[in-house]
C-alpha cells in the first residue's frame, strides 16, 4: 500500500532532491520494462503494468495516439484502478477519472483537477518497435 | 410562574404550545396538556400515509414534553371543569388548576344514526387506532373473500378513506348523499369530472344515494350495506367493511358541563382574540364556534392557536377567518378549492373550463366586474393552485380564461411567476413563499437542486418546479441543460440528434456536436444512449472506451478494486441445482456471498482476471448476466403469489419473470428497479421502485415513480386493473418514455417530477397517447427485445474481448498485490481500514514497492 496518508513516513517530501541517489547512472533498458504490444492498448483506454518491484502503472493511449503514464494506485480509495478510469480531456488538458470516486486527474501532470494538493506520480512511455516500454521509476518533481 | 392547562393533544394544541413557547413572556408558564389517546400527538392530516407505508413514528410530531414547562399527561382526559375554582379535574382523578385554559379537544366523527351502524365490521377514520382497527377488519374480511369495503361519504376524507381501502387490497365503494363527490369543495362541474376521475382508479362511487342500514351479512361474516329507497331502487353492497366519513362534530361536551357559551351549530363560541364567554378559557381549532362556523380543516385551528398564543401573552392578535382551501392528491387525482368556491358572492361571475375527454375541470370565480379573483375549483390538474390561490381578494393579472386555459404550453401553471405578489406560496406543500424563493436566488442559489435544499420548494409534489425555473429564469439565471463542457446539449437532445441524424459512434457525435474528447460524464451517457438504441455488444468498437468501469468489465467495482459479480435470477426464483453451482463457484474462487437487497446472490471479491472464469462457469449452468453493473433494468423482485400465498390473487413470480426478462439489459439513464406483488399487501415492496405492480382482484395496478436509495419516495398510480398484455404495454412506453428524455442519472421518480404536467402528462402520453408516439416507443421496446444477448457470454466467445479481461498488461494472470483480504464472520473481505476519506498531500507514490503495508499483502489468490 503506498499511500501517503497511510505511510506519512515513507513519502518523500523533499522533493526532486530526495529522488537523485534513485537515479545512479545504469543501463536505461534496466529501468524500462515492456508493458504490452501496441495493438493492446486501445484508443482511450488503460491498460496497467506490473513492475518489477511490484509497484503498479497505468498507461493510457489518447485519441490523437499520445501516451501516457501514470501510478496506478487512486489516492482517494488506495485501489489499483487508475487503469480502468475513462480518458478524455478538460479545457483541452488529457485527463484519467478515477473509477472509483471519479476524481479526475491531468495526464499530463499527475495532478489531481478536483483536488489540486493531490497528484499521481507520472512515468516516462515510449513505443519501441511496436512495443509499449514504459519507465520503472516515476518521473522527478512532477507532482507536488 | 402561571399554569396554563391545554384540554386536548391534537394538532392544533400541539400548535397552541408551540406557539406559547415560542413568545418571550415575563412570567414564564408552566404547562400542562391533557391527551386522551395514549399516544404522542401526530399528523392526523397526514394519517392516510399510515397506510402508504409511514408508521406511526413517522407521523409523530415533535415531542412537547421534552421541553422544559412542559407536562404531557398521555392516556388521560379532563372529566369535569370548575370555572370557580379554576381548576380541571382528570379522568386519572387529578386536579390541575389552572390561571389560563385552552380547549382544544378537536371534533368526533359523526356516525349517522342508521341501523346497524354499531355491528362489528364498522368503523371511524379518526385516529391511528381507528386506522388500526380498519387494518385489522380489512385484513380478516380479505381473508375470507369479502373484499369489497364500503365508505360512507364523499367529502375529503370519505376519498381519503377509499384511497385506504384500495391500499389494503380492497374494492371501495364510496357512498354519497350529494349528486357528486367533495360536494362541499367542488361544483357540479367539477364533481363530474372529479367521479369520472376517482371512477377510472376503480374505485365505485354511488353519488345521490342514501344509507338506508346496514345488516350482518347472511354468512355471519360480513356485512351488506343497503342504499337508497327500498323497493326497486335498492342496491345492496355486500361488504367486508364499513367506514363513516361523513363528517366530524366538535367536541364540545366539557365546555357545554361548565356552563360557556356553545355556537349555533356547537362548539365553544370564541370571539375574534379566541376566548370563550369566560375570559379565562379559550377555544382552538374545531371544538370552537368562531362567529358561527366551526372550521374542519387544520389550518384555521393552526391560526386560531397562534391567536390565542399571541393574547395569552398580552397581544392582541384576531382571528378572522380561516383559509378554507384545500388541495388534495388522492387515488392519484388532483383536487384543489380555494376562496369563494361556490361562487356565494353577489354578483360573482364564474369562467369554466370544463375538458370532459381530457379529465380535467377549471373554474374561477371573479368579481362582477370581472377584475378580482374570488374563488376557484380545479379538478384533474391542480398545477394552477399555487399560483391562483395567493390571488384570491386581488386584481387578476389577465385574463381569466387565460389563467386556467393558458396552461397548455407547459409554462407551469396559467399565472406567469412575475405576476405573483412575494407572499404568494409557490410551494403550497412546504408553504415557501415566492419571497423566500427569490430571496435565496438573490442570495446565490442559482440552481433547483441549490433551491430545493435551501428553500425545501419543490421537494413534495414537485409541481412547482417548472416555477421554480421560471424565477432562475426571470433573475436572468439560465439553466444550463448542457451535459458537459464537451456538450451543449441535454441527455434528452442527444436521443434525439442520435435518432435523428443516426450517428453511431461517439467520435462522429463529438467531431458534429460537441467539442473536445469527452469525459467520464458524457461518455457513458452516450453509451447508454447508443445501447438503448439498439448498439450490439456494449464492448463493440469504439463503444468499449465510452463505458464506466463496472460496464467495462460488466461487474460492479469494489472499494478495494475487486468486483462482484451477480447472476440473473429473474423474479427471486432458482432451482436447487442453480443454487448449489453458485455455492460451488464461490468456494472455487474464494468469493464472499451475500444475498442482496433485490433476491439476489452477490459473489464479491472477484479480481478482473478472475471474470472470464466465474462467468464461464455460470453461463454454463444456464445464467447470464444480472446487470447488477449498469445503468440498466437491475431486477423484477416478487414476493410468491397465487402459487404459494394465501393471500396472492394473482401470479406475481410469473409476471416478474416476464417483465424481468423483457426488459434485461435494458439501458436507461439510471438503474431501473421493480417488483410485482401478489396482492395489496405489498410483499415485494412494489411501491418503492421505479415500476412497481400490485395485482388486484381483476388484474394489475401499476405504479410509477417509486425509488429507494438518497431520496426515497413512493410510486403513484399510473394506471389500475390492467390485464398482462396492457400492462406490458404500458411499460414498454413508460420505460422508453423515460429513456427518451430523462436527464443523465436523473430517476424516474425527480424525471416525473420535472416533466411539465408531471403524473397527469405521463398518464396523458402513456395511456392515452396523446403525444401519438406510442407505437413508437413500443417498437424500441421490441426491438430491444429482439436484439437481446447476454454479455457474459458475449465476452467469453470473443477473444479479442476476453483480452482485456487482465491484471496486467505485461503480467495477465498476476495478481495485483494490493488485494489482500481479512475473515470476517468466515468470508473473506477486503483488508481494512482502506483509505476513502481524503489523503494528505503530497500525494506522490514512493519510487520503491508498497513497505509499510507489505506484510499485509499476502500474496492473493487464496484469499480463503
Amino acid at each position: 500500500m503506498s499511500l501517503p496518508a497511510r505511510e506519512p513516513a515513507t513519502a518523500p517530501t523533499g522533493g526532486a532532491a530526495r529522488h537523485e541517489p534513485a537515479r545512479e547512472p545504469a543501463d536505461p533498458d534496466r529501468l524500462r520494462v515492456a508493458a504490452c504490444g501496441s495493438d493492446k492498448l486501445g484508443a482511450e483506454r488503460g491498460v496497467a503494468v506490473l513492475l518489477p518491484d511490484g509497484g503498479q502503472v497505468a498507461v493510457f493511449r489518447t485519441h490523437d495516439d499520445v501516451l501516457y503514464a501514470v501510478g496506478n494506485i487512486d489516492p482517494f480509495s488506495g485501489a489499483a484502478v487508475m487503469s480502468r478510469g475513462i480518458v478524455g480531456d478538460r479545457a483541452g488538458e488529457p485527463t484519467v477519472a478515477s473509477p472509483m470516486l471519479k476524481q479526475v486527474f491531468s495526464l499530463r501532470t499527475g495532478r489531481c483537477l478536483d483536488e489540486p494538493e493531490v497528484g499521481l506520480s507520472t512515468y516516462a512511455v515510449e513505443l519501441r518497435d511496436g512495443v509499449v516500454h514504459v519507465c520503472t521509476r516515476p518521473d522527478e518533481g512532477t507532482t507536488t | 410562574m402561571r399554569q396554563l392547562v391545554v384540554i386536548g393533544n391534537g394538532m392544533v394544541g400541539h400548535r397552541l404550545v408551540e406557539a406559547v413557547l415560542s413568545r418571550d413572556t415575563d412570567t414564564p408558564w408552566q404547562i400542562t396538556v391533557l391527551g386522551e389517546e395514549p399516544r404522542p400527538a401526530y399528523d392526523r392530516v397526514a394519517l392516510s400515509s399510515y397506510f402508504d407505508g409511514s408508521g406511526e413514528e413517522e407521523l409523530r410530531l415533535p415531542d412537547l414534553a421534552e421541553r422544559p414547562g412542559v407536562q404531557v399527561l398521555l392516556g388521560e382526559s379532563a372529566a369535569a371543569l370548575d370555572r370557580g375554582a379554576r381548576t380541571v379535574t382528570t379522568s386519572a382523578g387529578r386536579i390541575l388548576a389552572y390561571d389560563e385554559l385552552v380547549l382544544a379537544t378537536g371534533s368526533s366523527a359523526f356516525v349517522p344514526p342508521v341501523s346497524g351502524r354499531d355491528l362489528p365490521g364498522c368503523h371511524v377514520y379518526r385516529t391511528i387506532d381507528d386506522l388500526e382497527g380498519i387494518t385489522a377488519t380489512a385484513a380478516a374480511a380479505t381473508g375470507r373473500g369479502d373484499t369489497a369495503g364500503v365508505v360512507v361519504g364523499g367529502g375529503l376524507l370519505g376519498l381519503e378513506a377509499a384511497n385506504a381501502l384500495t391500499l389494503l387490497g380492497m374494492q371501495a365503494h364510496v357512498v354519497e348523499m350529494a349528486p357528486w363527490l367533495m360536494p362541499r369543495q367542488v361544483d357540479e362541474g367539477g364533481g363530474a369530472v372529479l367521479g369520472r376521475l376517482v371512477d377510472d382508479t376503480g374505485v365505485v362511487c354511488h353519488t345521490g344515494a342514501a344509507l338506508a342500514g346496514i345488516e350482518p351479512a347472511p354468512d355471519g361474516a360480513g356485512l351488506r350495506v343497503l342504499l337508497g329507497e327500498e323497493g326497486p331502487d335498492r342496491r345492496i353492497v355486500d361488504a367486508g367493511i364499513v367506514v363513516f366519513s361523513v363528517g366530524v362534530r366538535p367536541r364540545d361536551e366539557l365546555a357545554r358541563s361548565a356552563g360557556l357559551e356553545i355556537g349555533p351549530r356547537g362548539g365553544a363560541a370564541i370571539d375574534a382574540a379566541c376566548r370563550t364567554s369566560d375570559p379565562r378559557i379559550y377555544a382552538v381549532g374545531e371544538c370552537a364556534s368562531a362567529e358561527g362556523t366551526v372550521y374542519g380543516l387544520v389550518a384555521p385551528g393552526n391560526a386560531m392557536a397562534e391567536v390565542a398564543a399571541d393574547n395569552l401573552a398580552g397581544g392582541d392578535a384576531a382571528f378572522t377567518g380561516g383559509d378554507t382551501a384545500t388541495k388534495l392528491k388522492l387515488l392519484g387525482v388532483d383536487v384543489a378549492s380555494f376562496g369563494d368556491a361556490q361562487g356565494a358572492t353577489e354578483g360573482a361571475l364564474e369562467v369554466v373550463v370544463n375538458d370532459a375527454p381530457g379529465g380535467t375541470y377549471a373554474k374561477l370565480v371573479v368579481s362582477d366586474d370581472a377584475t378580482t379573483l374570488l374563488g376557484g375549483v380545479l379538478v384533474g390538474d391542480a398545477s394552477a393552485y399555487a399560483g391562483l390561490r395567493p390571488l384570491v381578494g386581488r386584481e387578476l393579472p389577465g385574463d381569466p380564461l387565460d389563467l386556467i386555459a393558458g396552461d397548455r404550453g407547459g409554462s407551469g401553471g396559467g399565472v406567469g411567476v412575475a405576476a405573483l405578489p412575494d407572499d404568494a406560496q409557490v410551494c403550497s406543500c412546504n408553504a415557501v413563499t415566492k419571497g423566500a424563493i427569490t430571496t435565496a436566488i438573490a442570495e446565490g442559489e442559482t440552481d433547483i437542486p441549490a433551491l430545493k435544499a435551501c428553500t425545501k420548494a419543490g421537494t413534495s409534489c414537485g409541481s412547482c418546479v417548472p416555477m421554480l425555473k421560471n424565477l432562475l429564469a426571470d433573475s436572468g439565471i439560465e439553466q444550463s441543460s448542457a451535459l458537459c463542457e464537451h456538450f451543449e446539449y441535454s441527455r434528452a437532445e442527444l436521443v434525439e440528434i442520435i435518432t435523428a441524424t443516426g450517428v453511431s459512434t461517439f467520435s462522429e457525435l463529438i467531431d458534429r456536436h460537441g467539442t473536445g474528447r469527452g469525459c467520464d460524464i458524457c461518455k457513458p451517457a452516450v453509451a447508454s444512449v447508443l445501447a438503448s438504441l439498439g448498439g450490439g455488444h456494449i464492448l463493440d468498437g469504439e463503444q468499449a472506451a465510452l463505458q464506466d468501469t463496472n460496464d467495462h468489465f460488466l461487474a460492479n467495482l469494489q472499494r478495494n478494486g475487486t468486483y462482484s459479480v451477480v447472476p440473473r435470477v429473474p423474479g427471486g426464483e432458482i432451482t436447487p441445482d442453480k443454487l448449489v453451482v453458485i455455492g460451488e463457484v464461490a468456494r472455487e474462487f474464494g468469493l464472499y456471498t451475500k444475498i442482496t437487497g433485490a433476491q439476489r446472490i452477490d459473489l464479491l471479491g472477484a479480481r478482473v482476471e478472475q471474470l472470464p472464469a466465474v462467468w464461464a462457469r455460470l453461463v454454463e449452468a444456464g445464467f447470464e448476466s444480472g446487470h447488477a453493473y449498469g445503468k440498466a433494468l437491475r431486477t423484477v423482485k416478487s414476493c410468491v403469489g397465487s402459487t404459494w400465498c394465501r393471500y396472492g390473487v394473482q401470479d406475481s413470480v410469473g409476471m416478474a419473470i416476464r417483465l424481468e426478462m423483457r426488459y434485461r439489459g435494458l439501458r436507461s439513464p439510471h438503474k431501473l428497479k421493480s417488483a410485482v406483488s401478489g396482492c395489496a399487501r405489498e410483499c415485494a415492496e412494489a411501491r418503492s421502485k421505479d415500476f412497481g405492480i400490485i395485482a388486484t382482484d381483476t388484474g394489475w395496478n401499476l405504479y410509477v415513480g417509486g425509488n429507494g436509495g438518497f431520496t426515497p419516495r413512493h410510486a403513484e398510480l399510473l394506471a389500475a386493473d390492467l390485464d398482462d398484455e396492457t400492462l406490458v404495454r404500458y411499460i414498454d412506453r413508460y420505460l422508453m418514455f423515460y429513456i427518451r428524455t430523462a436527464d443523465r442519472l436523473q430517476r424516474t421518480s425527480a424525471w416525473i417530477e420535472q416533466l411539465d404536467g408531471g403524473l397527469g402528462h405521463l398518464r396523458a402520453v402513456v395511456v392515452e397517447d396523446s403525444l401519438g408516439i406510442a407505437a413508437e416507443l413500443e417498437q424500441d421496446m421490441q426491438r430491444h427485445t429482439a436484439g437481446y444477448a447476454d454479455e457474459w457470454r458475449g465476452v467469453l466467445e470473443d477473444p479479442e474481448k476476453l483480452e482485456r479481461f487482465v491484471s496486467f498488461a505485461n503480467a495477465p494472470d498476476a495478481p495485483d498485490p494490493t488485494i489482500a483480504f481479512d475473515i470476517e464472520r468466515d468470508q473473506p473481505v477486503p483488508t481494512g481500514p482502506v483509505a476513502l476519506g481524503m489523503p494528505e498531500p503530497p500525494a506522490r507514490e514512493p519510487a520503491t514497492a508498497p513497505s509499510g503495508g507489505a506484510a499485509r499483502h499476502e500474496p492473493a489468490g487464496t484469499p480463503v
